[in-house]
């Protein structure tokens, strides 16, 4: 039975090795389970993008691009799945859209010679790039967020947040417990009291969280939720009445799934962004032009112009920036995993550049480097509009306060590197 | 025709009552042993080990330990995921505390740690029994996981509170942590496989395991006979425990080696291991790794099939292996209640008699 089982898989794996294109892009994506709500969205607009190069413009420097999408379900076995099935193909980078599967990434990744992009998720010390030489977390990371969604509270309190209290609903994991020592610091700085509330995998159930809630009255919360979770805590706080410009998602807490279902109760419900929203640009009249019209959109094709599709649109693009970059730098433009890690540690966005891609003014400009792989948090808060259905930016690019964070990320990449006998360097 | 016993003559009572009174089933054994330790290192890459070798191995041997607590001594658990998570969590202090022993102890070593906590959680099975008894090891399973999240000594204080396996080596190969190689990976977790299996075939042909039978069967014609039901409820929480906290320390160590407790050894794990457990056979050694055969491999295949094979969407074909390996469940028990090992055993009846029935 068990050998019937293996001969049976050998033949299909031999079967199953597509044809070896130039530039291979790997799409672990999650369709299925409690997190799909949020994975389908990020997922079509990545694809859509490398389909759009393909369409329109016969690949990036010439070379087709190959998209290989792997079904993760946002757990971490099959994440590792993915990578040691795809890993052999001449994968330029990996976008797992996940901390847990992030964490298992970084160390086989980094001994793989692949790089990681975890963009505006994953381990936030990666910005040290002279530890995480293999990893990339531009343009913002959850330490940004938090500081972000704090500053945001000062200005609306005249610069003084002593004696509020502000609490922190999060998924339970590694991805939820991010902030907290960031939000500790700035908590000492600003003199506000912290709650923490933890959300248990998946997150249906919070009805003790938002009891204490009620009970304790925190001023403001602040959510780090995903999937599944992200509705149910919404509707929990339209369920006890909580003010709802007193609550601020992080950035992955903030597309239309996450507030449709608790309806015009959730009006006025605000999330973080590092990039622009809506469908009001010029890449978008190409993407219906030679991805929808021509039947290759990804999924549905339902999700075009959503938050969560604008983010995985502007993660191919930062991808797709960092081939060109690559492709310039080598002189060469079938380039190689570790090429293209040159390329993103040289990536630099401009506006320009962002306007001649039909996306002007779509996110802040930053510039990578050796030592800093992580951008430089800045960020906006977005506001949900129920009546009209869509997030706006209710504030202008800001960033987040680089003077509690850096500390931070010198020390826990120190620790990393202490803990696996890294040579820090660039 | 090859397979049976006929001319194969026992001189003695341990040849007599060897696992294998079969020649044929003798030797294909030893040549299984001989392709796993021999051929299989040699030609394996990371993605062979990685998605089908070692998640097979160590689900097995969780199987295995669960096996011997639900199949041989009829005590249900539903804590399985729990205890996993009680050697990962274990084998990360004894990595991080004692980096220069070999990691080959440090996985033994915290077997034996989750054969005392699961002999803490098997205390209720001496006054419930069934579906009782099930709840209490379901109350273990959560106290673990929100004990492993809670508290910080347990991740050393990490800021995400995650467990990252750093590298340890055995005789200077490198077992654990990103720079290890296939073969070294598989043949540690096969070793472990192996002798857990051996262990736990004899134990449970020996006194001990008729002593568990005993008291699965029937517990109070069991104590009136003169098994002692104390011991032979908690020595067999004692030694599951140690076959599953074995699973988890290698589970986290050598396969995963990045754990969130909360998804990866949570409630789900527990009915993985106990689906396998019952799908492969209760009380059948062979059954634990048919079922982790089964549960593991089969999703793999399907996957490799759907998406590699036949170009499906992900999510279409993600989808369908839930109703394909959820129809083929429900199909095997109907055809044969009692598992694959069952069906095995048939298979081996009419094999000898093949090709001459009557």
């Amino acid at each position: 039975m068990k050998q019937r089982l293996l001969t049976a898989i050998a033949a299909v794996a031999m079967v199953a090795s597509p044809a070896l294109a130039e530039l291979t892009i790997v799409d672990t994506s999650y369709r299925t389970g409690p997190y799909a709500a949020n994975g389908i969205p990020f997922s079509d607009g990545y694809q859509d993008y490398f389909t759009l190069l393909n369409e329109r413009d016969g690949g990036i420097g010439g070379e087709m691009i190959n998209l290989i999408e792997c079904e993760t379900g946002y757990n971490t076995e099959k994440g590792v799945e993915c990578y040691e099935a795809t890993k052999g193909e001449g994968t330029l980078v990996y976008q797992p859209l996940s901390t847990g599967i992030t964490y298992q990434l970084i160390p086989k990744a980094t001994a793989d010679g692949i790089p990681l992009h975890t963009m505006g998720y994953g381990r936030t010390s990666a910005k040290a790039g002279e530890v995480f030489k293999w990893v990339f977390n531009y343009p913002a990371n959850y330490w940004d967020g938090a500081s972000l969604a704090i500053t945001h509270l000062l200005e609306q309190n005249g610069g003084d947040l002593s004696g509020k209290k502000v609490a922190l609903v999060y998924h339970n994991s590694a991805y939820g417990k991010e902030p907290i020592r960031t939000l500790q610091s700035l908590a000492e700085k600003h003199g506000y009291e912290l709650m923490e509330l933890p959300v248990d995998h998946p997150g249906q159930e919070q009805k003790s969280q938002w009891l204490q809630v009620r009970q304790q009255r925190p001023d403001y919360v602040i959510m780090w939720g995903w999937g599944v979770m992200n509705q149910v805590a919404i509707q929990e706080a339209v369920n006890i009445r909580f003010p709802m410009e007193n609550f601020i998602g992080i950035w992955w807490s903030g597309s239309e799934n996450d507030v449709k279902s608790a309806g015009a109760g959730a009006d006025g419900y605000k999330a973080l962004t590092f990039h622009n929203l809506g469908s009001d640009y010029p890449v978008y009249d190409d993407i219906q032009q030679y991805v929808v019209d021509t039947g290759n959109a990804a999924g549905a094709g339902d999700q075009i112009g959503s938050v969560l599709y604008n983010r995985g649109m502007y993660a191919a693009m930062l991808a797709a920036e960092a081939i060109k970059t690559a492709q310039e730098m080598h002189g060469v433009t079938a380039i190689n995993a570790a090429q293209m890690r040159d390329g993103m540690e040289n990536l630099e966005m401009t506006e320009e550049k962002m306007a001649a891609l039909g996306l002007p003014n779509f996110g802040p400009e930053f510039k990578v480097s050796c030592e800093n792989h992580g951008g430089n948090g800045f960020g906006a808060v977005s506001q949900w509009n129920a009546e009209a259905g869509e997030f706006d930016l209710i504030t202008e690019y800001y960033q987040s306060d680089q003077e509690v964070i850096q500390p931070l990320v010198e020390e826990d990449s120190a620790a990393f590197a202490e803990e696996n006998g890294i040579e820090p360097g660039c | 025709m090859f397979y049976r016993e006929a001319g194969d003559f026992k001189t003695s009572y341990v040849a007599d009552s060897q696992t294998f009174p079969i020649k044929f089933d003798r030797f294909r054994y030893y040549a299984v042993l001989l392709v796993a330790f021999a051929i299989v290192p040699f030609v394996i890459n990371d993605y062979w080990v990685n998605a089908v070798f070692l998640p097979f191995l160590i689900y097995s041997i969780a199987a295995i330990g669960l096996n011997i607590l639900v199949g041989y001594c009829g005590q249900v658990s539903l804590g399985t995921g729990g205890f996993m998570a009680v050697g990962a969590y274990a084998c990360y202090k004894l990595m991080t505390g004692f980096p220069e022993v070999s990691i080959f102890f440090h996985v033994i070593i915290s077997g034996g740690i989750t054969a005392g906590v699961c002999v803490l959680f098997g205390l209720p099975s001496l006054r419930i029994k069934g579906f009782y008894l099930a709840v209490a090891t379901l109350a273990a399973q959560f106290f673990l996981v929100w004990l492993f999240n809670r508290v910080g000594w347990f991740y050393n204080y990490s800021a995400s509170g995650q467990i990252n396996a750093p590298e340890r080596t055995v005789l200077g190969v490198p077992i654990t942590g990103a720079e290890t190689a296939p073969w070294a990976a598989y043949l540690f977790c096969l070793v472990f496989t192996v002798v857990c299996a051996l262990v736990a075939r004899n134990m449970t042909r020996g006194m001990q395991g008729r002593q568990w039978m005993a008291i699965r069967d029937m517990d109070i014609a069991a104590e009136i006979i003169g098994v002692n039901p104390l011991k032979a409820k908690l020595s067999a929480f004692a030694v599951s425990g140690f076959f599953v906290g074995i699973a988890g320390a290698l589970f986290f160590a050598v396969y995963l080696g990045a754990v969130e407790v909360g998804e990866v050894f949570g409630i789900n794990k527990s009915f993985l291991v106990l689906f396998m457990v019952i799908i492969g056979g209760l009380g059948s050694i062979f059954g634990s790794f048919a079922g982790a055969a089964f549960l593991v491999l089969l999703p793999v295949l399907l996957k490799n099939v759907l998406v590699g094979g036949l170009g499906w969407p992900t999510d279409l074909a993600a989808h369908f292996e839930f109703i394909i390996v959820g129809g083929l469940i429900v199909i095997f028990l109907v055809a044969e209640p009692h598992g694959l090992a069952q069906l095995w055993r048939v298979a081996k009846e009419k094999l000898r008699l093949w090709p001459f029935p009557h």
